[in-house]
């Protein structure tokens, strides 16, 4: 079965996205490596179908069609009710349901500011999949 | 050990394709002159030996037997076509109906140095996007399979193939012929070629998507495609200064990452890393561009690379040589970019205050507007000046907005260390 991690990240206010702009060099150093051996775990276990982070909410724009088939209104930024933005996801591919809870637990819990844990939501979907076999 | 010899037999066979896939296909393409349905020939061709060669062994003939594949395909096709046209009661006279198709494997190909050159030139034809012309010299020049260049460039297989097609509808319906192009067009070719290849390489020495910083992959096939480029036009300035600049450049290689895949930048680069050997070829072949009096914008940026790689450590750069090499450069190439590493070049030729000087005209340039570069660079002055202060803001604007996780997380790290600096000092200053 394949799940959808979809990492959600503390939005920016004066301490910047992830309040980032509080970490220490050596905080953040830590979350890299924390990321890096998440992923390498994942590669070698065979579980990893597919990951990206993405840029910087400050780049996103949401577009929506018109009425009427008019020009598309782009505004900026991500959702604007919402305090957390996706800052990446995971596919992967897992035997139980119970599993990806457990990845997805793991990765919540990544180090930020003073190396305490972020205790991020991670949305957990399941990938639906093509019409069933006839057998 | 049986694992590490069919995986050396298995480099053996797709180090040869890729060296044998481009000659075919010009023979193939020359005889028939539909260079659309000769590729996909000789395309089905590679991907059956690619299957069968490391196991069965290479024939003994390999070129000869790409040859007969690619024929007995195109053959195929042509039936096809006939068969298609003779329902539709057009009168079928094909040239290639009566001939006898497969020669001995023996036989004489009639390879020609200048096919290669040929299919350089169509592929990196003017009426294609970069895109479309890289994926095309890569699979008909590189011998690369669909595969293996969707791999290079993250997408998936199928985009790469529709990506591949479209560009040989364009080629087909602009009617270039399998020729080589007049003296005057010539020119302007190469420099079309030159530019694919350098974007190649670029592609793979700083990748601009995913991960991973370098995808050695590509700026491999990029240095070894303009090998031959260069010994197909050993006396042309700019095809020297592309490969010269590609090995400076490529020599640094191990020491720009560490263990984690991070951004090591130059001045911090440990310098015995560097390959010695790249550099003398780089060296040779940049100095022969120079002594031959032409100047091309690939020729002084290999120069520019040059000096960089002739410092022992990083104290010891020529800057303001390459200062004025970037100043040649800014005069030829209306490229803010140039101007950008011009005013780092001043700035450590001259102190930051005149760098910083320099980036102002560029704020008004809508070609930078919002790129993390001008950020990067105004912080990385800012810093050398000790205002620190402004420095952190810039470098976190760039880190918001560079689209490589390398170089988001070395932004964030440079940023994140001024910052508890600073609030160390001011924590001293209050005690």
């Amino acid at each position: 079965m394949r799940y959808m991690l979809m990492m959600h990240a503390p939005g920016g206010s004066a301490g910047g996205d992830w309040q980032i702009n509080n970490w220490s060099p050596e905080d953040f150093k830590a979350h890299i490596a924390f990321m890096h051996s998440f992923n390498k775990e994942l590669t070698s276990a065979g579980e990893l179908v597919g990951a990206e982070g993405l840029a910087s909410p400050g780049e996103a724009k949401v577009v929506r069609a018109t009425k009427g088939g008019g020009a598309p209104a782009v505004t900026d930024g991500p959702f604007p009710e919402s305090k957390e933005f996706l800052a990446g996801y995971w596919i992967v591919e897992v035997d139980r349901l119970e599993r990806a809870y457990a990845l997805a637990a793991k990765v919540s819990a990544a180090p930020g500011h003073g190396g305490a844990p972020l205790n991020m939501p991670v949305e957990v979907r399941q990938v639906m999949s093509g019409p069933p076999t006839d057998a | 050990m049986a694992g590490s010899s069919e995986r050396s037999a298995a480099d053996h066979a797709l180090h040869l394709l890729r060296e044998l896939a481009p000659q075919v296909l010009g023979v193939v393409a020359r005889r028939h002159g539909d260079f659309a349905a000769a590729e996909d020939a000789v395309q089905e061709a590679v991907i059956a030996a690619a299957e069968q060669w490391p196991v069965a062994g290479i024939p003994t003939n390999p070129r000869g037997w790409l040859y007969q594949v690619s024929m007995r395909r195109m053959n195929d096709h042509l039936r096809a076509e006939m068969a298609r046209r003779r329902r539709e009661d057009v009168v079928a006279t094909d040239r290639f109906a009566n001939e006898p198709f497969v020669p001995p494997p023996d036989a004489d190909l009639g390879v020609d140095e200048d096919d290669t050159l040929v299919l350089l030139f169509m592929c990196c034809h003017p009426a294609l996007t970069p895109p479309s012309a890289i994926a095309l010299t890569l699979r008909a020049v590189g011998g690369l399979t669909t595969a293996e260049i969707a791999n290079a460039f993250l997408v998936p297989e199928a985009t790469m193939a529709q990506r591949i097609s479209r560009a040989k509808s364009n080629i087909k319906a602009s009617n270039v012929p399998f020729s080589m192009p007049t003296d005057t067009e010539r020119a302007e070719r190469v420099r079309a070629v030159l530019h694919v290849l350098y974007l190649i390489f670029n592609e793979g020495y700083a990748s601009s998507v995913g991960a991973d910083l370098q995808r050695t992959d590509l700026s491999n096939e990029a240095i070894r495609l303009t090998r031959a480029v260069h010994r197909l036009l050993p006396s042309d300035g700019e095809v020297l200064g592309l490969l010269a600049l590609m090995l400076l450049t490529d020599a640094r290689r191990a020491a720009r990452t560490d263990a984690d895949g991070q951004l090591i930048p130059l001045d911090e680069q440990d310098r015995t890393l560097w390959d010695d050997h790249l550099i003398a070829e780089g060296i040779a072949l940049v100095s022969e561009a120079l002594s031959k009096g032409s100047v091309g914008a690939y020729q002084l940026q290999a120069a520019i690379a040059a000096i960089h790689d002739e410092a022992a450590r990083v104290e010891d750069t020529d800057w303001p040589q390459i200062f004025a090499l970037y100043g040649v450069l800014e005069q030829m190439s209306d490229n803010p970019m140039v101007a950008l590493n011009r005013a780092i070049a001043a700035a450590m030729a001259k102190g930051p205050a005149v760098g910083l000087e320099l980036l102002t005209a560029l704020d008004t340039d809508a070609r930078m507007r919002g790129h993390y570069r001008l950020d990067a660079v105004r912080a990385h002055l800012l810093e050398m000046s000790g205002d620190h202060e402004r420095a952190v803001i810039h470098y976190r604007a760039a880190a918001e907005r560079t689209m490589s996780i390398p170089e988001r997380n070395y932004l964030t790290t440079k940023a994140a260390r001024l910052a508890a600096n600073q609030r160390g000092s001011t924590t001293n200053g209050e005690e």
